[in-house]
């Protein structure tokens, strides 16, 4: 069977599928990934359905060999260093990866999280219904935690992708996180008119102390009309709760299911994965918006989704110094095919 | 009869249908007959539903399911004051409140200035409403705890307990399902897995359900724990609540 060995793993690469359905009731954190338009996307270009099994790469970074025969991949990130074999990639391609070779993802200037999708399908057994990982409660993925050194993910289907590597087109994952846009609510009425005008206003400062579980802002404190604590009910994905210190958190795809703070208002979907690509320092500012708002710009998202994803052979701009050795530029001795 | 409940949104796919701002049981029995409600109407579009002490969270996919039409739906079902759709089950758990589980059980009877025995029979006599589940996998809120043992948090947590901990704090009871730190006072343990993911049956207890535990000694309680790690559910159900 193909696989897919994992030489390094930075903390936090995870596993992840959809995420865990219908067991939220029983305190199951529903896990998933942290940005689904990109997730969607790479399964999408690897031409996997839109929820498949697939590694969710964190600024940890990640190095990947295919050792026992070739596996297509499709990796999307937006503003990660990729490179095979040392030479350098676009953030996102789709790319074969050979027996020898090394395919290397590390940090760029901007995004939090990228996803690899294979060409085929990772025999990953789930558990209460998903591989999404939940390393707080190990759940899923490999016996609950992140990916390591020397871990071996088997691949069913297998299929060797495009001959030589191809830049992924994605116009649609440049988002600005500077504007998130939200619904007030659910508990806004914890909190004063002009308490929610500088809510929305900003402007906030992502924390650098972020993961999957919140996103951390920094900014000048909300001040609650009616106390910080609440009797606890139900926490959805991009929920913002305001503790008592003022400063708010969006709740994110590793939430409990259930929280005691009031939560003045929710991340629209569309939005939840710009914010979860803000890299700490990032500033932002809210839009209140309406539901049908929201719902409409969910229906633009999966529209995207029903086309190929177009992809372009890489042109080489960016030359690696191995690369530029290789060339004997110096010798000036031309192609002996030639 | 009761007011309607509220309708809040939580984002555009998810709704809070709030019952009351109280830790109540009459509260909470309107949140879980409106689950019921829902889990026998299934309206097409509802991915799940999570029922707390005062409110019920509907998350929904509103590409299939529009907000009016769940609203609608959502007054309808819970016009009437409709009762829950089944008696709930009383699940009796052996508790072993004996060293070493009862870790704190001194400490505890030291801040109700009761002997260890009256805290553990306190704790044995009373019959528990599950609330509902959350903080952890399986971690689920019991009320009715006597107001004698109705200590608050510690201040700062204790060193992680093991799992099956029988703990009270808060004004609450609880049974923690995985090893952390925890605010709450070990009183005991339970050899019942309420969490076992690997399990078919993963929880057998629901939200509205009572809970009795059953002092047993150390040595019952080994082996019913051996019985357990088996495969067995050691757990005793009881029909008739209340």
């Amino acid at each position: 069977m193909t696989v897919l060995a994992i030489e390094a793993a930075g903390p936090g690469v995870t596993l992840q599928d959809r995420g865990r359905r219908g067991y939220l009731r029983f305190g199951i954190t529903a896990a998933g990934p942290m940005d689904s338009l990109m997730f969607a996307t790479a399964n999408r270009a690897a031409g996997n359905p839109p929820d498949a099994t697939a590694i969710e790469i964190s600024t940890g970074g990640l190095t990947l060999a295919a050792p026992e025969g070739p596996l297509g991949l499709a990796l999307v990130s937006a503003g990660f260093r990729v490179a095979l074999d040392g030479e350098a990639l676009p953030p996102s391609c789709a790319l074969t990866l050979a027996p020898g070779q090394t395919l290397t993802v590390r940090a760029g200037p901007t995004g939090a999280w990228g996803y690899i999708a294979v060409c085929g399908r990772l025999a990953v057994a789930p558990v209460l219904g998903s591989t999404a990982t939940h390393t707080r409660s190990a759940l899923g993925g490999l016996d609950g935690r992140g990916l390591r050194a020397g871990d071996r993910l088997a691949v069913a289907q297998a299929r060797a992708g495009d001959d030589a590597p191809q830049r992924l087109l994605a116009p649609w994952l440049d988002r600005d996180p500077a504007r998130i846009r939200v619904v007030l609510g659910p508990q806004d009425d914890y909190f004063s008119p002009d308490q929610i005008a500088a809510f929305l206003e900003g402007p906030w400062t992502v924390s650098a102390r972020g993961d999957r579980m919140a996103c951390f802002l920094d900014g000048p404190p909300l001040t609650h009309m009616r106390g910080h604590d609440i009797v606890s009910d139900g926490v959805a994905m991009g929920a913002i709760q305001v503790p008592g210190n003022g400063l708010p958190i969006v709740l994110m795809a590793d939430r409990q299911s259930t929280g005691g703070y009031p939560k003045i208002a929710t991340v629209i979907g569309s939005d939840l994965g710009r914010l979860a690509q803000a890299q700490g320092g990032t500033r932002l500012s809210f839009t209140a918006v309406t539901v049908d708002e929201a719902v409409a710009a969910r229906r633009a998202e999966a529209a995207i989704l029903k086309e190929d994803v177009p992809r372009e052979p890489v042109l080489r701009t960016d030359f690696s110094a191995q690369f530029l050795l290789g060339l004997n530029l110096v010798g000036g001795v031309t192609d002996g095919r030639a | 009869m009761s007011a309607p409940p509220r309708i809040l949104d939580a984002g555009e796919a998810a709704l809070v249908v709030e019952f009351g701002v109280a830790v109540d049981p009459a509260i909470n029995d309107r949140v879980l007959a409106l689950d019921d409600a829902l889990a026998a109407d299934k309206p097409a579009g509802i991915t799940e539903t999570v029922p707390t002490y005062r409110s019920l969270m509907i998350h929904y996919d509103p590409m299939v399911l529009d907000r009016g039409t769940l609203t609608r739906r959502v007054l309808d079902l819970t016009r009437g004051d409709p009762r829950r759709a089944a008696a709930p089950a009383l699940w009796v758990l052996p508790c072993c409140y004996e060293a070493p589980h009862g870790e704190d059980l001194e400490a505890v009877a030291e801040l109700v200035g009761q002997p260890p025995g009256t805290v553990a029979a306190l704790h044995a006599g009373a019959t528990y409403r599950v609330y509902m589940y959350g903080f952890a996998p399986g971690f689920a809120y019991l009320g009715g705890l006597p107001e004698a043992l109705a200590v608050p948090r510690r201040p700062s947590p204790r060193p992680p307990h093991p799992t099956n901990a029988v703990m009270i704090g808060g004004g609450l009871a609880a049974v923690a399902t995985v090893p952390m730190p925890t605010g709450w006072y070990v009183l005991g343990a339970t050899p019942c897995r309420l969490y076992a993911p690997e399990r078919s049956e993963s929880f057998f207890v629901s939200p509205g359900d009572g809970i009795r535990f059953e002092p047993v000694d150390a040595a019952t309680f080994t082996e019913l724990a051996r019985r357990e790690a088996a495969g067995e559910r050691v757990a005793r159900r009881e029909e008739g609540i209340r």
